[in-house]
């Protein structure tokens, strides 16, 4: 099983080289050599890989234990940083393709850095029918921009997400494990400060 | 309606109603000695028992849970697992959570008695990954029930072992579909398979698997406790026990509410005991009852219907996950419909052509109309890839897109047809998705 993905991993390199000319070729060798210093450097709070070693223990496959494995990352960086899909793979002894098939399919892993506030307004159903798209309108013009980008700092991100499963309190946003409900406007720009002053 | 006993929600006003000690003192884990040390019920007389309570399962299909459980093979040599569904991902539920955040030792208690009665060592229990703060609460609760040997190795000295691990999902609706939610548990992508093999033959690992919504699983333990008679004495002959029904838009209390079965919806949007109406200065219009993926009802089918799976079923449209979002005279329907529809283009997981382009299709062809740039037989073309889309896919996400799309259009034509321009098709017109190929 691991032999094809293996020369998967070799042809990256390659790939880029043919495809991209000298400066893709060089890019590609730096990233080659970032990624086997990173993936060493890589390493859990000494809770994070108890828990880890845990899951390894008690999950029947190490396919099934990607999905864990991930969110600890998360939990330990915020996000899935360069170098970090590869370490799993490692980790864990599995292919490669299949850390960034999850990666891929699921939109709660992140490959790039969401920011430290990242501000998850609920769209769908009952949250439209009861004012989410003034809850948006609001964050768009407090923090100046629009859902899917990140504010120049890099402190807030903004994103519409479907159903959160708050519909009897909606409107309402979520921030990592918060949720925060029946909003109105005067209620998000006491929480923009909060999050503002909790830095 | 006759007085009911609160299965599930009895205790949610308690303080510290999550704990292991307030669940105790309130009856918790009495049904697990009865079974495993006191009336030593064998797994096979539990199945019946859960048979014989009539007890449906509540994710949304409402299949009979101890004929489910009868489907696992006994006399094969592979482990079998008991998958708890808690993914709640359905716009318009979120009943799950209360349970999960109030009581999270009655799923706990109930989940080791179904895996009891199949035969399972295993269970995991499958949380949608927005739910952080549940996930906590759970674990916290699970460990408490180890220490305490309710679960692990040989519980309360039975001999029976049960290992429960708490899964976090990662934002993808589609593995609240069962098939879906094993792939995921695999460590695959959440796209579901093909049946048969149903799960409880071929399911997790290729083993029997049984997967169960939170809320049927937290019914066992009281089933136990009172017998299948008592719980088959409320709600009505097909539709028996209680539901919990989480009603969502402009009504006065919004909010969680467990009902006996039969319960007329008049009563639940209206009665002074539940929603107590809808809110100052707003009409009601129309109801999705059982969460976004079912027919919509017309202010008044809704008020005709009575809370179970036949008098929905009557009216058609279903009863679901219980989802019931009420919508007020103040809704745009087409809007509505289209944010319902771009939900479940983003959800499709994009296995099965009809799914994963028909949704977007139906998404592309809203937005036109909603832009002004409709053509004359967008409902026409809406009707056909819906009708192209129902019942030819792996899973029923497509149908689930197809059945609010229909509905609404049936239901509510005139608001539709006020987007459409007033003029004939060209003969050699061809009716086409992309708006960028319209005439201006």
């Amino acid at each position: 099983m691991s032999d094809p993905n293996e020369a998967a991993r070799d042809d990256v390199p390659v790939d880029g080289a043919e495809n991209g000319g000298a400066d893709t070729a060089a890019d590609g060798g730096a990233d080659d050599a970032s990624t086997a210093t990173a993936t060493g450097a890589f390493a859990f709070s000494p809770e994070r890989e108890e828990k880890f070693q845990e899951l390894v223990r008690r999950y029947p496959t190490a396919k099934s234990a990607i999905m864990p494995t991930l969110w600890l990352c998360q939990d330990e960086w915020g996000w899935l940083k360069p170098g970090v899909p590869e370490w799993v793979a490692e980790r864990l002894d599995v292919p490669l393709s299949a850390v960034y098939e999850i990666i891929h399919f699921y939109t709660m892993y992140y490959v790039e850095n969401p920011g430290k506030v990242n501000i998850q307004v609920c769209r769908t159903a009952s949250c439209h029918l009861m004012g989410a798209q003034t809850i948006v309108e609001h964050l768009k013009k407090r923090l100046g921009i629009e859902p899917g980008q990140t504010d120049a700092e890099g402190f807030f991100r903004l994103e519409e997400v479907e159903c959160l499963g708050a519909c009897g309190m909606a409107p309402m946003l979520q921030v990592g494990k918060h949720y925060y409900e029946n909003l109105t406007p005067e209620k998000v720009d006491e929480l923009l400060d909060q999050w503002r002053r909790d830095g | 309606m006759a007085d009911f006993p609160k299965i599930l929600s009895e205790n949610w006003d308690v303080e510290n109603s999550h704990t292991l000690e307030v669940y105790e003192s309130h009856g918790g884990y009495v049904a697990l000695k009865k079974v495993l040390t006191g009336d030593k019920i064998t797994p096979e007389a539990l199945r019946e028992e859960v048979k014989t309570s009539g007890l449906r399962g509540r994710g949304g299909a409402g299949f009979p849970t101890g004929v489910k459980w009868g489907f696992v093979p006994q006399n094969i040599d592979k482990p079998k697992y008991l998958l708890v569904n808690a993914d709640e991902s359905e716009p318009g539920t979120f009943k799950d959570r209360f349970i999960m955040d109030y009581d999270p030792h009655m799923m706990i208690e109930g989940s080791i008695l179904s895996s009891y009665a199949i035969n399972a060592n295993d269970c995991f229990i499958y949380i949608r990954g927005e739910y952080g703060w549940l996930v906590d609460r759970l674990e916290e609760a699970i460990e408490e029930a180890y220490a305490k040997g309710y679960l692990g190795k040989n519980i309360l000295g039975s001999g029976f072992d049960c290992e429960m691990i708490v899964h976090k999902g990662a934002g993808a609706y589609i593995c609240g579909e069962e098939t879906g939610l094993i792939n995921s548990l695999e460590g695959l992508k959440g796209q579901p398979r093909i049946k048969p093999p149903f799960p409880a033959v071929v399911g997790f690992l290729d083993c029997p698997t049984i997967v169960n919504n939170v809320e049927t699983v937290a019914s066992v333990p009281w089933i136990v406790n009172n017998g299948a008679n008592a719980y088959a004495a409320i709600g009505t002959e097909k539709s028996t026990g209680t539901k919990l029904f989480s009603v969502s838009g402009p009504v006065k209390r919004p909010g969680v509410y467990e009902i006996p079965l039969g319960l007329p919806m008049k009563e639940l949007l209206m009665g002074n005991d539940y929603c107590q109406g809808m809110k100052d200065g707003v009409e009601l219009k129309a109801c999705i009852p059982g969460g976004s993926s079912v027919p919509i009802l017309n202010a008044e089918e809704t008020l005709a219907c009575n809370v179970d799976y036949e008098s929905f079923a009557e009216h058609g449209t279903m009863l679901g996950s219980g989802g019931c979002i009420v919508v007020g005279n103040d809704a745009n329907m087409p809007e509505l419909l289209k944010n319902l529809i771009q939900f479940y283009h983003h959800e499709s997981c994009g296995q099965c052509t009809p799914c994963r382009e028909g949704t977007g299709w139906l998404d592309m062809i809203l937005e036109r109309m909603l832009n002004g740039e409709g053509r004359p037989k967008d409902l026409e073309l809406l009707d056909r890839i819906g009708n192209n889309m129902m019942g030819t896919t792996i899973c029923v996400l497509a149908d689930a897109a197809v059945m609010p799309c229909q509905s609404f259009i049936k239901k509510f034509r005139d608001e539709f047809e006020a987007l459409l321009p007033d003029m004939e098709e060209p003969e050699d017109y061809i009716p086409t998705t992309s708006s960028a190929e319209l005439p201006r």
